[in-house]
């Protein structure tokens, strides 16, 4: 068909152009996050199970069982609280990071590589660093959920003591989810292969982490040679913040600067890290 | 002459490649497509087709040239290009954790389109893509056919301007084929701009108005398929088959039958105005090839013609 009259002008089809893309721009994260969170509807049952059920096992597990055993109270910077209100805030903690190391990998090989739909967001108006976000975003709504489900719980078993300050462990416990979520997801985003990796960070990153950041004990009664991996690990400083909240740990506040900081520190570098593999990897 | 709705001038886009000079994957283009066009780039892989689409897609920045796409610079206007754009890539990139419908829905989002116009559109579209009993379907559910109609579907979500379609029929079988080009030639109908890559001679026939043969980034020839065929080969081919080790030698021997000869690794292809004329002279010059074929000349030829190469090796 030749062309005919009856087509718009350039100039109309310029200014058409701009006005369709002023919204795009503004809430193109917001379209991303809709996707993410359309798209885990799919295995639904599996989230509402995992944010359910885990938390009711471990509870039930230290509080029946373990906290019966450990009698004693522990010792936290000179404080005295029981087992469980220690341990608690950590495993709330540790819940957000478990969907970062779910929601942060494996949909993001899918999007470049195995199902390819980030290339399908990127051909519509939405930009890559508007991806970027979309996939934190949706997997910091999960986090949320997971990690409110939990202090629910908690607080259930009576292990928040400061009921006042204590919610704000969820915030914690979402911040150090997406300190550990942020990098993985610009690692992710930058491997070419699946050849087993993200089995290696659940196996050798999040199961040291889970062990030795002052989880399950303070990270003091550690020998010093075995600490740095708490210092180095977002669910310490999440988790120190979290007894903060839920029963008052004697943390200065100098120290609680520094948690804070370096969960934002790991949340800014691993997001300018993930605009640029995701920006380079879509222009490719 | 309206102005034109995409407009290339000298585009290039170069690779680095470690220790040796940069790769130059588009070399040097420059042409314009006028709206309501249906235009074509055809090559063979690896030409710079599906380069140059990711350039008019405003997804790949050029190296240097210039390129306007509805008067706008991807460079600066990315995401408004983008938003009046239709583009069917080569691979699919549906969603396989949501149905068709929730494809198109959800697509639609990405444009800022109100819920309750997704919706309406991906009913519309299900019906063009004829697809509506597969609505619930999830999309690892669909055959290869389907789920091209349905991208196709997914780029019609924002009415877009300009439809860009990278080599759409390429992986399907004949029948799916002529459902998607019947498809097109009904938006092709309704005014919408069409620019596809193919390397299947017979679909640039079909569909593309005008065309750029594209080969190493460079445009080897440039005009509507009838023009092409006229200027770079003559009315009909003969292909006459001699047997694999004796194509060679015998063609030593046709010099005179036509205009042109063309030796294959499996055929020979004379090139004449009378097919059945110059089949006649072969035999009478005492050579019985084992099959003989007259045909039309298409952009095969012309491709061959211009490169030395066939299109599909």
């Amino acid at each position: 068909m030749s062309a005919t009259s009856t087509h718009p002008t350039l100039d109309e089809l310029r200014a058409e152009a701009l006005e369709w893309g002023r919204k795009p721009r503004r809430r193109g994260s917001w379209y991303v996050t809709e996707h993410m969170v359309r798209a885990m509807r799919a295995y639904g049952w599996t989230i509402i199970v995992g944010a359910l059920g885990q938390p009711i096992m471990y509870l039930l597990g230290l509080a029946v069982g373990l906290a019966a055993l450990i009698q004693a109270p522990i010792v936290d910077h000179g404080q005295e609280v029981s087992y469980l209100v220690f341990v608690a805030p950590a495993l709330l903690v540790t819940a957000a990071i478990a969907v970062a190391s779910e929601e942060m990998t494996y949909p993001v090989m899918a999007g470049f590589k195995w199902r390819r739909y980030f290339y399908g967001f990127n051909a519509s108006p939405l930009g890559s660093p508007q991806i970027a976000n979309g996939v934190i975003a949706g997997a910091a709504a999960r986090m949320f959920v997971a990690v409110a489900a939990y202090y629910l719980f908690i607080w259930m078993f009576g292990a928040v003591p400061s009921p006042s300050t204590g919610w704000i462990a969820i915030f914690a416990g979402v911040a150090a989810g997406l300190a550990f979520g942020i990098p993985l997801m610009a690692y992710a985003g930058s491997i070419e292969d699946d050849k087993g990796q993200f089995a290696l960070v659940q196996r050798f990153l999040f199961m040291p982490m889970f062990l030795f950041s002052g989880t399950f004990y303070p990270l003091e009664t550690l020998p010093g040679w075995l600490q740095w991996i708490g210092w180095i690990s977002p669910l310490w400083h999440g988790a120190q913040i979290g007894r903060v909240a839920t029963y008052g740990a004697d943390v200065d506040a100098g120290m609680l600067t520094v948690h804070v900081a370096y969960l934002l520190v790991l949340c800014v570098v691993g997001y300018l890290w993930g605009r640029r593999v995701f920006t380079e990897r879509l222009a490719k | 002459m309206p102005e034109p709705v995409i407009s290339a001038q000298n585009l290039v886009k170069a690779y680095k490649v470690k220790g040796k000079p940069d790769f130059l994957a588009v070399d040097g283009l420059s042409f314009e497509v006028a709206p309501g066009e249906s235009f074509g780039l055809l090559g063979p892989n690896g030409a710079g087709k599906s380069t140059t689409m990711k350039m008019i897609g405003a997804v790949s920045t050029r190296t240097s040239g210039d390129l306007s796409i509805l008067g706008l610079d991807p460079d600066q206007y990315g995401p408004e290009i983008r938003s009046r754009l239709g583009v069917v890539p080569q691979q699919d990139n549906l969603d396989g954790e949501l149905n068709a419908r929730e494809n198109l829905y959800i697509y639609g989002r990405y444009f800022g389109l109100p819920g309750k116009v997704c919706q309406e559109k991906a009913d519309e579209l299900l019906a063009f893509a004829q697809l509506e009993d597969k609505a619930k379907s999830k999309v690892d559910q669909l055959s290869g056919g389907m789920k091209r109609r349905l991208t196709i579907a997914r780029g019609l979500i924002n009415d877009p301007r300009i439809l860009l379609l990278d080599e759409p029929t390429t992986g399907l079988d004949p029948q799916a084929r002529h459902v998607l080009w019947d498809r097109l030639f009904r938006l092709k109908e309704r005014g919408t701009t069409l620019v596809l890559t193919t390397h299947y001679m017979d679909e640039a026939e079909q569909l593309c108005d005008r065309l750029i043969v594209v080969d190493k980034g460079r445009i080897m020839a440039e005009g509507t398929p009838a023009s092409l065929i006229r200027e770079h080969s003559s009315r009909e081919v003969l292909e006459v088959r001699f047997g694999s080790d004796r194509n060679a030698q015998v063609a030593g021997q046709l010099g005179a039958v036509g205009d042109r000869v063309e030796v294959l690794p499996d055929r020979i292809l004379i090139y004449t105005e009378n097919g059945e004329a110059a089949l006649e002279r072969v035999t009478a010059a005492g050579l019985t090839p084992i099959t003989s074929l007259v045909r039309r000349s298409s952009l095969e030829d012309v491709f061959l013609r211009l490169t030395g190469r066939s299109l599909i090796e």
